[in-house]
């Protein structure tokens, strides 16, 4: 049985989070904010195990099972999304798509 | 009887109505006929009630009639109320006959004009308004007649408005007596405040109740009614705007500036005499502001050359005698002068325009003259009219009126040997001036030939009015000569009896001397004008003469006192500063609006890290609280 | 097994920062693959073996697989060395700074944490099914209705939109 206490696991999915929220501030490939997306998902999740785990409840999982679904939604949208932007932009650069700018 | 006191204002309104909705689809014949035919029906009405009220004397004294409530908010109450008593019957009179017989003139004389039913719509509503005011039962009635006749007198003294000079005549005369009237606006408040009540009865019966002779507030409230009064008959300091208004046409300047609205004021004093027996201090300086007057303007009468700006300063100074009359407790005396100055003002007024128009639009006197051969109907009606101003003895009617004024200026209670002298001066200046004008029109060889002879529609009426002028004062004549005092009699009823010093005056030397003086002054004008023009000439270009054309300076004191400052600051709000807070509110929204719009750049990057940085803040805080 | 937790942490720590700081997309994408490895054993080891069987067949499965279908679509290279200098400290210096703050919070909202129940037993996945399918039954039906507007939604954004014009009004 686990003994590690709940600070160091709780702790262990905050540090991927915050990777996760790094890659996204730093990288400018919209492929690689998406999958730094995913990161923080997964951690988000790894969360809810952690919890269930600790209470001994199955719920965290059941959470878990649903977060796994609404991020394959996400993913699939995203990516959709992403194409029709190569197609119109022909670049990835997120800084590139700023044509929502107020006018100034 | 009521039916008539209610009927006499409105039909020249609804006159007016009729003519400016429709005048100008109207044939000129039929404008004509409603425009004098309103105030002719309203002059037949006037002398009906008249006859009414004279019978049923002096069991009644007063008629009113109360048509609709005006106002009625909490305690403010006030109605569409009219009265007919001794007073207001004479102005009706005065009004209604001398109207109908000037707007009968002005059908020929506006002729040719292209604003023929406009001239018309403005003449009635005129009629209307003074008709309001003479005849309101309440003080708030008689101030909207007030402004009313105020409004019309802008509108004809700027009636040929494509000539800028005439509106800014019409402006100034306009701004002057709002300046009076506003002193009496804020008379009238204080009077309410006192009082609670707008009925001109009950505020002088209230007021003779409570107030005490010589208070503050008396002396206040009477102060502020003068001003309005002041302002309305262009007397000191508020005179200056007479002699401009002379830009309107003839009939407007007989109407308006002669017969009746300059005697608003007169009739204001008369009506609220109560509250000026409670402030004799008030009263006395009235006397002292007339006798000031009638000097100034007659001296500056004698220094014109415009014919119509003569009868204008002439205007002011016989104001200045009722004003003397009024202010030395000589009531029904200022009210026969006013009645019997109507009648040759309007005259001499009518004439001049005559004598304008056929010499076309000439005003100067200088420019005329041997008019006596050409227009004998004209030079007949303008001389008696002429004579009637300078009181010649016996004959005319002037004399009587101008005399009994003389006589109680010296006699009456509150009357005094300098007023009596300062009366008498002007005597002899009005003699003075008025046959300067006569011989310098008249006589002589023509310098400008008349183009044609006026017709009878516009002689008539002066005939007329010589005539008034001539028999109009046997109704009142003086103890040493007739003793008839039908006039006084009747305005007796309203207003109080005049109160005569026990003096060792005699009355027929000092009823003598005004008229010496007055043939004095006619020969002096012989002599200069007929036999000796050189010796004028001379006169005509000194420094003095001058000064007494332009009106002893009055002009250019307000000119640099008011007028100046006024231009000078708004030319510093040119930029219009007080708006600068508006603008400027304005202006801070847009700059902030700039500031911010930094922040929405399109860049996506951009926008997550402003994500981190608020959960991150929001978070520290959270945590460290 | 506490050293078996403690492992797995380091390869998934690991792993995810040489995904995020990786120069090739693929690379990336497979480094990313090895963290959600990672994290499945750590699934294992806190008694969800279903879940963490699920983590490897649906997400390192089906999701990195989409990722990695999208990437080689588009042919996204290696990353520009002259144009992004992605080595460049500078850029990751204010994110990290950032991130360690949040750290910090993190450490310190931790200190409250209520102690656990003594009893330690196993979830079986029978019993989250039981869960799933009666308390939280609604919940998946609405997580099968998103799922079908995602598959939706995917279809139409993905298509190519070719002009179609009649082929009478067609350009001879």
């Amino acid at each position: 049985m686990l003994t590690v206490p709940i600070e160091i696991q709780i702790l262990f999915a905050g540090i991927l989070f915050l990777l996760g929220l790094i890659g996204l501030l730093v990288r400018r490939n919209m492929i690689y904010m998406l999958m730094s997306i995913e990161i923080m998902f997964n951690s988000a999740g790894l969360v809810f195990v952690i919890a269930a785990n600790h209470w001994k409840q199955p719920d965290g999982q059941v959470m878990f099972i649903f977060i796994l679904a609404v991020t394959a939604v996400e993913v699939a949208i995203g990516l959709a999304l992403l194409l029709q932007v190569y197609h119109h932009f022909k670049t990835l650069d997120a800084d590139s798509v700023n044509k929502l700018k107020d006018y100034n | 009887m009521t039916i008539y006191i209610a009927l006499i204002p409105a039909i020249p309104l609804l006159g007016f109505l009729v003519l400016a909705l429709f005048g100008s689809k109207l044939p000129r014949k039929a404008v004509g006929y409603i425009g004098a035919g309103s105030v002719g029906i309203v002059a037949l009405l006037t002398i009906i009630a008249g006859i009414g009220f004279i019978k049923s004397l002096p069991q009644v004294r007063s008629y009113s009639v109360v048509l609709w409530e005006w106002i009625n908010a909490g305690n403010l109450k006030a109605d569409i109320s009219f009265s007919l008593d001794a007073l207001s019957l004479v102005f009706c009179f005065v009004i209604t006959f001398v109207g109908f017989l000037i707007h009968v003139y002005s059908i020929e004389f506006m002729a040719k004009d292209d604003g023929f039913s406009r001239f018309f719509a403005y003449m009635n509503l005129f009629v209307g308004s003074m008709l309001i005011l003479v005849l309101a039962n309440n003080i708030l009635l008689m101030y909207l007649g007030w402004e009313g006749v105020g409004l019309c007198s802008y509108l004809l003294i700027g009636f040929w408005y494509k000539e800028p000079a005439n509106g800014y005549a019409a402006r100034k005369a306009f701004i002057i007596t709002r300046i009076g009237d506003t002193a009496m606006i804020i008379g009238i408040f204080i009077l309410f405040l006192n009082f609670g009540t707008f009925n001109i009865n009950e505020l002088m019966q209230q007021a003779s109740g409570k107030w005490v002779a010589g208070s503050s507030i008396a002396v206040l409230t009477a102060a502020l009614l003068l001003g309005g009064a002041l302002g309305k008959s262009a007397q000191l300091p508020l005179q200056t705007w007479l002699p401009d208004a002379m830009a309107g046409p003839s009939p407007v300047s007989a109407l308006i500036h002669a017969a009746t609205m300059v005697t608003a004021g007169v009739f204001l004093i008369a009506r609220t005499h109560v509250l000026f027996s409670l402030a004799p201090v008030v009263q006395a300086a009235i006397a002292i502001i007339g006798a000031l007057t009638l000097l100034i303007a007659g001296f500056s009468a004698l220094a014109q050359h415009d014919l119509k700006r003569i009868l204008a300063y002439s205007t002011i100074s016989q104001i200045g005698y009722m004003f003397l009359a009024l202010g030395v407790g000589a009531w029904s005396a200022a009210i026969f002068h006013f009645m019997i100055h109507a009648f040759f003002k309007a005259l001499l007024f009518l004439a001049a325009g005559v004598v304008i128009l056929v010499l076309k639009e000439e005003h100067d006197i200088f420019k005329m003259g041997g008019l006596r051969k050409k227009m004998p109907v004209v030079f007949m009606t303008f001389l008696i009219g002429a004579a009637s101003l300078s009181a010649l003895p016996l004959i005319t009617a002037g004399f009587y009126s101008k005399d009994q004024i003389l006589w109680y200026s010296l006699s009456s209670e509150t009357g005094n040997t300098v007023l009596w002298i300062a009366g008498i001066t002007g005597a002899f200046l009005t003699a003075l001036y008025s046959f300067r004008m006569i011989f310098i029109t008249f006589f002589g060889e023509a310098k400008t030939q008349p183009s044609f002879l006026p017709g009878k529609v516009m002689t008539i009426p002066l005939i007329i009015l010589a005539v008034l002028s001539v028999f109009g004062g046997f109704i009142e004549l003086p103890r040493s000569i007739g003793n008839i005092h039908l006039f006084s009699n009747l305005v007796d009823n309203t207003l109080p009896a005049t109160i005569v010093r026990e003096s060792g005056h005699s009355e027929i030397l000092f009823q003598s001397l005004p008229a010496i003086i007055a043939l004095a002054g006619i020969y002096l004008a012989y002599l200069i004008y007929f036999k000796r023009p050189a010796l004028s000439e001379s006169f005509n270009h000194s420094r003095l003469n001058k000064f007494f054309e332009k009106g002893w300076g009055f002009d250019r004191v307000y000119d640099v006192l008011f007028v100046k400052p006024v231009v000078w600051l708004s030319e510093i709000d040119k930029d219009d500063v007080f708006d600068w807070l508006n603008i400027g509110i304005s202006k801070l929204a847009l700059l902030a609006n700039r500031l911010l719009s930094f922040l929405q750049n399109g860049k996506l990057r951009w926008y997550l890290m402003s994500f981190t940085i608020g959960i991150v803040l929001i978070l520290t805080y959270l945590i460290f609280k | 097994m506490n050293i078996f937790f403690y492992i797995a942490a380091v390869v998934a720590i690991i792993s995810t920062i040489m995904a995020i700081s990786g120069k090739n997309a693929i690379h990336s994408l497979l480094f990313l693959i090895l963290s959600l490895l990672a994290v499945s054993v750590i699934f294992y080891l806190l008694n969800a073996p279903f879940i963490a069987a699920l983590e490897v067949i649906i997400y390192a499965g089906a999701i990195m697989v989409l990722f990695i279908f999208v990437t080689m679509m588009l042919n996204v290279g290696i990353e520009n060395k002259n144009g992004n200098k992605l080595t460049n400290p500078r850029k990751w210096i204010v994110s990290s700074i950032l991130a360690a703050i949040l750290l910090v919070d993190f450490i310190l909202a931790l200190k409250n944490v209520p102690a656990s129940p003594s009893v330690d037993q196993v979830i079986l996945p029978k019993q989250v099914g039981i869960s799933l399918f009666s308390t939280y039954l609604l919940a998946v039906e609405i997580a099968a209705i998103l799922l079908m507007a995602g598959v939706i939604g995917a279809y139409h954004l993905g298509s190519q939109k070719k002009k179609v014009t009649h082929r009478f009004l067609e350009k001879k």
